[in-house]
């Protein structure tokens, strides 16, 4: 598949720029910010922080980019990490089994997508409406489950997701790593990529061309739904408890943004989860930033909106064409493309 | 003989003891804001417990976060003639009118927890906890405990510009004044969350030289504390010995920590609002005693020392 005409690595050079912009001024302010070492027999650093922490947004971020990719939205990603955390929290101390905690918490993040599929593609609703009702009334679930309470496990196995480290390096990080690495050769390596973009760009037209777009639709939000749930057994993993009122909150808004962030269009089409995953750290990379620089909390937000509309107007096309008038003959971003039968 | 004088003198007390409960058996209503937190849902046991306990007959209402709901709740418990109300008010403000309907049909109110911004007149009293002197026992806790040595001290916040975040930092400050052995040398928010204490934990142990420049930890509450002590042990540190860990609320899961040696001390946030408010109702009814307008609960401070394995048994069949 042939999508670039310029080199690979100009696509995310912005957000690279960004990425090690937003490092170094943290290294500058903070010396030992880029130190990573062993202790305890994994490897330590504010650098590892950030692929760890960012661990759930990046999982988040997979799913959303081929969501929004569809020219859809998936608003109860957050809400579904809090039911599949306690999924895997009850499960594990019901019947002390992490493999079945982990394989149960998975199904209900497929059914959790597959509901939202279904409303998506099948009844026809607004995706921002129809994944609204999950994110409303899924902390609710969450809640029943866990009685109300913060469910605490201490099965190691289960821990080990969260706070483990395999060669050295935390588990979280190569969880995500991982499903970042299988979705993109799904992607790309087969049609599926292709036809999710069709999707987004025009559904009527790729279903008159053949392409079976409700199941599409469905497989899509559930791939969504699976991300999530892998991210809400890592976030209950981690703290050896599931906090129903807290885990994921607000984490679906982080996951939007670091797919825009990425460079992928909120109106379908064309998407990139590479960019998404420079997203994910780049949020990341500020958060941690914040928590090290020792601002007192109460600029915590007012910093990070600053940084992310700064890192929206680099990426900006428009002002990008304002400041180097003749560049490319083609604009970025939603440029159709071509289906080819 | 004087085994039976003994048994009749036992039974005539034990009658009288229940002539005297049934004297004062109260109707009571019970309005609670809803179960948002582990901590509600104690406070609402440990007042169903006390109501039977004392006899009182408890008429209770869930206004699940909706103040219309708790003024509903008021205006049935008016309407049903009983003796008290006990309320735990979602909101501050528009409790004016229905706190006039109880007084003008003399039912004397009690708040649980939570103020009104209405008229003191308009009810008996308040019982609640002072987060600043919760604070201030933490802060003096701290203070007895590390002496003269010199001690840097990291602060976990609770939500930004919530009360207990900002009561709870200045008591814990006013402890401290004075003490210029002791410095906080790092305050973040944590959200009140676990995941968010650990990971703000683990950026403060990274900016404080892997945690060697650190005594000791101030979490505004136990769920802070309990994630950022998987933090410290992460990074290969002792919690409770390498740095020393205090934080509020008394929940269940610090009781385990303390246990294992991992926190040092918490501040008791007691869910036991009714037992004081009941021994004011039981003194108003007997004999008209007027209670003061606040009443302050007690802010019990636990250490390792007090047993913590007995407390978190006693605990955790509470709801928390």
């Amino acid at each position: 598949m042939t999508r670039q005409t310029s080199l690979p690595g100009l696509r995310y050079a912005p957000q690279i720029l960004t990425l090690l912009v937003v490092l170094g001024l943290s290294a500058s302010l903070f010396p030992g910010f880029l130190n990573v070492e062993i202790a305890n027999g994994r490897l330590y650093g504010s650098l590892i922080d950030i692929l760890n922490r960012g661990a759930p947004v990046a999982l988040l971020a997979i799913g959303m980019t081929l969501v929004i990719a569809t020219k859809g939205i998936d608003l109860s990603v957050g809400a579904v990490m809090a039911i599949c955390g306690a999924v895997a929290a009850a499960t594990v101390t019901t019947t002390g089994s992490a493999l079945q905690a982990v394989a149960l918490a998975l199904a209900v993040g497929l059914a959790c997508g597959l509901w939202n599929g279904v409303l998506v593609a099948v009844a026809g609703i607004q995706p921002i409406i129809a994944t609204l009702i999950l994110m409303v009334a899924g902390r609710g679930i969450a809640q029943l489950i866990t009685e109300g309470t913060i469910l605490t496990f201490t099965n190691e196995s289960l821990v080990f997701l969260g706070s483990g480290a395999l060669l050295s390096m935390p588990t979280p990080i190569l969880i995500w790593i991982t499903a970042a690495a299988l979705a993109m050769l799904l992607v790309r390596r087969t049609a599926l990529g292709m036809l999710i973009e069709a999707i987004g760009i025009n559904r009527r037209a790729s279903t008159l061309s053949g392409v079976n777009s409700g199941i599409l639709l469905v497989c899509v939000y559930m791939i969504a739904g699976l991300c999530a749930a892998v991210a809400g057994t890592i976030a209950a993993a981690d703290i050896k408890g599931a906090d129903a009122n807290n885990a994921g909150l607000w984490l679906e808004l982080d996951a939007i943004l670091a797919v825009v962030i990425g460079g992928t269009s909120l109106l379908g089409g064309r998407f990139t989860l590479l960019g998404s995953m420079l997203g994910a750290m780049i949020i990341q990379s500020v958060n941690t930033s914040i928590l090290i620089s020792g601002f007192p909390p109460e600029f915590n937000l007012v910093i990070k909106a600053l940084i992310i509309i700064l890192i929206l107007l680099i990426q900006s096309p428009a002002l990008r064409a304002r400041l180097k008038p003749v560049r490319r003959k083609q604009g970025q971003g939603e440029t159709s493309i071509l289906v080819k039968p | 003989m004087t085994f039976k004088t003994a048994l009749a003198g036992a039974t005539l007390l034990a009658t009288l003891s229940l002539a005297s409960t049934s004297a004062f058996a109260l109707t009571v209503g019970f309005s609670q804001i809803g179960s948002e937190s582990g901590w509600r849902a104690a406070e609402t046991t440990l007042t169903k417990q006390q109501a039977e306990q004392r006899g009182v007959d408890l008429k209770f209402a869930d206004a699940q976060q909706k103040q219309e709901n708790q003024i509903k709740a008021l205006r049935s418990f008016i309407a049903q003639g009983v003796d008290a109300i006990l309320i735990a008010p979602v909101v501050a403000t528009g409790w004016d009118a229905v706190l006039k309907e109880a007084k003008e049909a003399e039912i004397p109110v009690v708040l649980l927890d939570r103020m009104v911004d209405s008229d003191k007149d308009l009810y008996l009293t308040a019982v609640g906890s002072d987060l600043v002197h919760e604070g201030k026992v933490a802060g003096d806790w701290l203070v007895a405990e590390v002496k003269d040595k010199s001690c840097n001290v990291v602060e976990l916040q609770g939500t930004t510009g919530s009360s207990p975040a900002i009561d709870r930092k200045n008591g814990f400050e006013q402890a401290l004044a004075g003490h210029d052995n002791l410095k906080i040398i790092r305050s973040q928010t944590g959200d009140f969350t676990r995941t968010k204490g650990k990971e703000v934990m683990e950026s403060f142990l990274k900016a404080e030289d892997g945690g060697k420049n650190i005594c000791a930890l101030y979490a505004h509450n136990d769920d802070m504390a309990v994630g950022a002590i998987q933090a410290i042990k992460e990074a290969g540190l002792q919690p409770g010995k390498d740095i020393l860990v205090v934080s509020i609320d008394a929940v269940p899961d610090i009781f385990l920590a303390l246990a294992a040696g991992e926190a040092n001390a918490t501040v008791e946030l007691t869910p036991n609002m009714a037992g004081p408010a009941f021994d004011a109702l039981d003194a108003f009814f007997k004999d008209g005693t007027q209670p003061a307008k606040f009443i302050q609960t007690e802010s019990k401070l636990y250490t390792q020392a007090d047993d913590p394995k007995k407390i978190y048994e006693e605990k955790k069949g509470l709801g928390y």
